[in-house]
């Protein structure tokens, strides 16, 4: 056991206080609910998924950045057009770490931004014939498969009817042209974009494509996107277990791969929150079934993979899912038994997207650190309580506002993935389908859990209890380095990774290593801080004098050392007292 | 690599591809850091605002703070006045800054919400704090670029804060324009070593270069206080840098108060930053120090140095008007052949300005204002450079055409560190820029020449 291995922590209580107390009355009723101490057994309800309260530092982005950012974006061989003034367009390009390996002589159009760069006189008089005439130039530029339009908040409020634009542009290109209506203000976070980007992948794009994947045991990963690579990684391991896999919603993913996503047996859920809808919708439509996977956390990997190939139900997968794993978990401990021991004890907290504040949870767990709070920016009640709380949660006005999509059984392509037999064998043999138990099961007893956390909840998290480290985002990130504490940004890996399956956990935790343990935070204060008592000067004392023999003798390595004047000064305790 | 890209240039109508130019507020959000203890607030919808800060951030590795209204579609509809009102009580009780400065987004633009009317609903409803400034800066990014909203916000500043006493003060007034914080640090350095007086606002060092000392700051040291802005009324004179991002200030001022101005360029390179060295010596009436002709000294030393390297290379530039224009100045002192010159920013005054400067060998560069860096990229394919100089963005054509020398230089600089540190103006930056170009064009050499020609001394 190490010294770090206890550490004191305050009360939570009395930390919860402390962060309610500068806010005014009606910003403290509102926030109250949204920070709670956990009880893993009956997880408290904590508000979620509500309006940010303005002049309230948050982490939180707009709907836009949900739908073009987060969940089409990093869909790489279409072109993406945002319809507006420039900076919308300008922000989402490049910054979200969306790896893409285009097969060779395809091309990353995600290297590109395209906007209509929208002018006054177009918001005064409409924007509908620019973005025609932009759709046109796109076309005539890089001739894609597909052309993805993204409106952004004056779109919506001068009226221009991108769907329209979108349908005739289909019709004039032959090419499939579809719109999204994500305005900023559509929602209270990104999370609506999320949804509304689920929507029209699913109208557009899904099930335009019927050629199943080679391979017998087909899979989607849903909510991956591929960030630092993360994706990579996932796709190898599968590739050695002999899992195949459809599609990756949406990291490292081409058009056509989504529009045949939906021949794949079975759609595993990294990231619930971004992607549950397009689960449930393919789920209603084709007969795929959904499970909830992590593949953060060599543990969690190791259950994901058990648990697709229990769904498959087929000896060979299973013998050969373990023999991966215990080859990647024998691989593995050299670097957990090296880098645990400096770890142990430590403390984090997260707060940060809408699924990794919880999954990064795992790999603390896995270094024997100890998570005292975390929070998500943009989820809702099920990610933090679990989907069973789902009935019980009221659709506020801002939820209405997204569409919700009626959906149906294809008639043709509909097919139960399992027999009724099949899923009774697997339910009764502990398997879930269609859920996901959320952040708090896994949580301490009285850690603190916070929804959309401000900045100044998260300076009074860090004066009282010092961990020693926060995962966040950029915004925050050097605001929490200059309280001397490291940050770790969970949204762009601060520009490493992968983090995901068990290469991505080693270099997770050598990261994790590195960040608490690196010296620089020791170096804050200079040594004249630490010890501000004036030392004694140095005193001249004659020696004696040096003699041809003791000068020989210091050459030839056998005389006492040489003394620098430094290295004399140095040596000189320091007493407080003045000598003169 | 950018692989869609080809050397077939045609005018676009309607697309903007690769943008080298970004939108209003964030430019008036890094103007309003500028200002001691002052909050930037973006009024709209919250995801502007993430982008501004997370942008910023990206650029100063510093913490950026400031809040947003967070609209949602009730007050798209119906206005933003509670969203405000709401915000500015949360700000006051929370976050305790001296003053507020508020930018619009496009999306309270387009409503048309009107701020000084809010304001002073505040004010009479008793629920501005003693002692506390609201401003406000209307920063559509439906005209102009991020250097009209750094121009707009400066301009806020002197309609706001700046007051005529009626006693002129033996000081001129400094508006540094769109620089980052070491840039702001060595105008100043300069100035004061030339021994003039000065106020200059907006001043952004020992705000977004701050030291790690373990305490977060919610308002670090600097930046200019609410009086010393206020004094710039009693200025004798206001030197301002750059034409854009420092013009309409000055013109403010001189309405406002009846302050005049001067104006100069940024002082970027040899030819600039005499002018400015120039202008600050007529301005406090004095002379020119040793130390810093010494300094002019090293600069031409290096500058013939180097020359042999240099000289006729054929450059493509891109960056902020402002800052591209002194630019063009240097490389064109430094024997360089500036072929391909844009700037994202609209103004016709900027193909001017470069026109005269590239003189009558340069008439078939391309020179373009409100370009982007799809029709720049297209140029470099069809005429070929020896270095490109711009912000990061630039990165992916230097990549694409075989890694072509490649200088950073402008906003924004999201993947080095130098910046940070390390002025390019005066004639210190001068000389940071020349290392910058030679080292980029010496470590092509050394990395692709056939070995017989890998020397140990350049
Ligand atoms: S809406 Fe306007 S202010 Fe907001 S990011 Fe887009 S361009 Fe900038
Ligand atoms: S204008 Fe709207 S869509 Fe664009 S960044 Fe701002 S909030 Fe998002």
């Amino acid at each position: 056991m190490t010294s770090e291995s206890y550490r004191f922590t305050p009360d939570p209580d009395r930390v919860r206080e402390e962060m309610l107390k500068p806010y005014p009355a009606k910003t403290r009723k509102k926030r109250e609910k949204q920070i709670v101490l956990n009880d893993p057994d009956s997880p408290p309800a904590i508000g979620a998924n509500a309006r940010t309260i303005p002049g309230i530092i948050t982490q939180r982005g707009c709907t836009y950045a949900g739908c073009r950012g987060v969940v089409i974006g990093p869909i790489y061989d279409i072109v993406h057009i945002t319809h507006g003034p420039v900076g919308c367009g300008y922000y989402s390009w490049l910054t979200r770490r969306n790896l893409a390996r285009p097969a060779p002589g395809q091309t990353n159009f995600m290297q590109y931004c395209m906007s209509t760069d929208m002018q006054e006189d177009e918001i005064i008089f409409g924007g509908e014939k620019k973005l025609a005439a932009a759709v046109r130039e796109a076309y005539a530029l890089f001739q894609p498969k597909a052309i993805s339009i993204y409106a952004t908040c004056p779109i919506g409020l001068i009226g221009d009817d991108i769907h329209a634009v979108a349908r005739q542009a289909s019709e004039e290109l032959g090419i499939n042209v579809f719109a999204f209506s994500c305005e900023g203000y559509k929602g209270v976070s990104q999370s609506a974009g999320h949804h509304i980007a689920n929507n029209g992948v699913f109208k557009h794009i899904v099930g335009r494509d019927d050629t199943p994947a080679d391979g017998r045991f087909r899979v989607n990963i849903l909510g991956e996107y591929n960030i630092g690579g993360d994706a990579f990684e996932i796709e190898e391991l599968f590739a050695r277990c002999g899992i195949t896999l459809t599609a990756t919603l949406s990291g490292n993913v081409s058009y056509d791969q989504i529009a045949r996503c939906h021949t794949a047996d079975l759609n595993a859920v990294m990231c619930h929150r971004s992607i549950n809808y397009m689960a449930e919708m393919m789920e209603t439509k084709y007969g795929i079934p959904w499970i909830k996977v992590n593949f953060i956390g060599a543990g969690s990997t190791a259950k994901s993979l058990r648990k697709i190939a229990q769904y498959f139900g087929d000896k060979a997968l299973s013998d050969r899912v373990e023999m991966v794993i215990a080859q990647e978990m024998q691989k593995l401990k050299a670097t957990v038994d090296e880098v645990k021991p400096r770890c142990e004890g430590r403390l984090a907290a997260l707060f940060v997207g809408g699924s990794r504040a919880h999954h990064y949870q795992d790999l603390f767990q896995e270094l024997g650190m100890r998570v005292v709070g975390a929070g998500y920016e943009f989820a809702h009640r099920d990610d933090y309580e679990g989907r069973a709380v789902l009935p019980t949660i009221k659709v506020d006005a801002d939820s209405r506002n997204i569409e919700e999509l009626e959906v149906e059984p294809d008639p043709v392509r509909f097919k139960a993935r399992r027999s009724p037999e099949q899923l009774e064998a697997l339910k009764a043999g502990g398997f879930t389908f269609s859920d996901y138990e959320g952040m708090m099961r896994q949580m301490d007893k009285q850690a603190l859990v916070i929804d959309d956390i401000s900045h100044h909840e998260m300076d009074k998290l860090i004066e009282l209890y010092r961990p020693d480290v926060v995962c966040c985002g950029i915004k925050e990130k050097y605001v929490v380095e200059k309280m001397g504490v490291p940050c770790k940004q969970l949204h762009s890996y601060d520009y490493g990774g992968p983090y995901a399956v068990f290469t991505g956990a080693a270099n997770f935790y050598r990261e994790i290593d590195r960040m608490v343990n690196t010296r620089v935070w020791k170096m804050i204060l200079p040594p004249w801080q630490k010890h501000p008592e004036l030392g004694a000067r140095p005193v001249f004392s004659p020696k004696p004098r040096k003699t041809r023999e003791t000068a020989a003798a210091a050459a030839d390595g056998k005389g006492r050392p040489a003394r620098s004047r430094s290295a004399r000064l140095e040596a000189i305790e320091p007493t407080g007292e003045p000598t003169c | 690599m950018l692989n869609s890209t080809t050397s077939h240039h045609t005018e676009r109508q309607a697309l903007r591809v690769n943008p080298a130019k970004t939108c209003q507020p964030i430019g008036a959000m890094y103007a309003a850091l500028g200002i001691h203890n002052c909050l930037p607030h973006s009024h709209g919808s919250q995801g502007c605002c993430a982008y501004h800060r997370s942008h910023l951030t990206r650029h100063f590795k510093e913490p950026v703070m400031a809040t947003t209204s967070s609209f949602t579609e009730g007050a798209s509809v119906f206005g933003g006045l509670a969203n405000m009102t709401q915000a500015l009580t949360n700000i006051f009780s929370i976050y305790q800054p001296d003053v507020v400065a508020v930018h619009t987004t496009c999306l309270s633009e387009v409503i048309g919400d009107d701020l000084p009317m809010m304001f002073k609903k505040f004010r009479e409803d008793g629920k501005l704090p003693p002692g506390k400034h609201l401003i406000h800066a209307n920063t559509p990014s439906f005209q102009g670029s991020h250097i009209t909203g750094f121009a707009n916000m400066t301009t806020a500043m002197v309609r706001y804060l700046c007051e005529k006493s009626g006693e002129v003060c033996d000081r001129f007034n400094l508006l540094p324009g769109y620089l980052d914080p070491a840039d702001m640090r060595e105008v100043k350095r300069l100035a004061a070593g030339i021994g003039a007086r000065f106020v200059m606002f907006p001043d952004t060092s020992d705000v977004l270069d701050g030291p790690q000392t373990g305490r977060f700051q919610m308002y670090p040291q600097g930046g200019a206080t609410v009086e010393e802005i206020r004094s710039a009324g009693d200025g004798f004179a206001t030197l301002a840098l750059g034409f854009w991002a420092s013009e309409p200030a000055a013109k403010e001022l001189e309405h406002k108060c009846e302050v005049p101005y001067e104006l100069v360029e940024l002082p970027i390179g040899l030819g600039a930053t005499d002018a400015f060295v120039d202008a600050v010596r007529r301005l406090a009436a004095t002379e020119v120090p040793g130390e810093i002709e010494r300094e002019r000294g090293q600069l031409i030393d290096l500058m013939s140095d180097m020359s042999q390297y240099l000289h006729e290379k054929r450059v493509a530039v891109f960056g902020d008007p402002d800052h591209v224009i002194p630019l063009v100045r240097f490389l064109v002192e430094l024997g360089m052949r500036p072929v391909h010159v844009v700037t994202g920013t609209p103004g016709k005054a900027f193909e001017t300005n470069v026109r005269q400067l590239l003189g009558p060998a340069g008439a078939a560069a391309k020179v373009r204002a409100g370009e982007d860096l799809l029709s720049l990229h297209q140029w470099i394919k069809a005429e070929p450079v020896d270095l490109l100089i711009g912000n990061t963005y630039g990165k992916y054509i230097a990549r694409a055409e075989d890694n072509l020398p490649f200088v950073r230089f402008g906003f924004p600089i999201l993947d080095r560190v130098a910046h940070r540190l390390f002025p390019t103006v005066g004639y210190r930056g001068a000389m940071r820029l020349v290392a910058g170009i030679t080292d980029a064009l010496l470590d092509k050499k050394d990395r692709e020449c056939p070995e017989e020609f890998f020397e140990l001394v350049q």
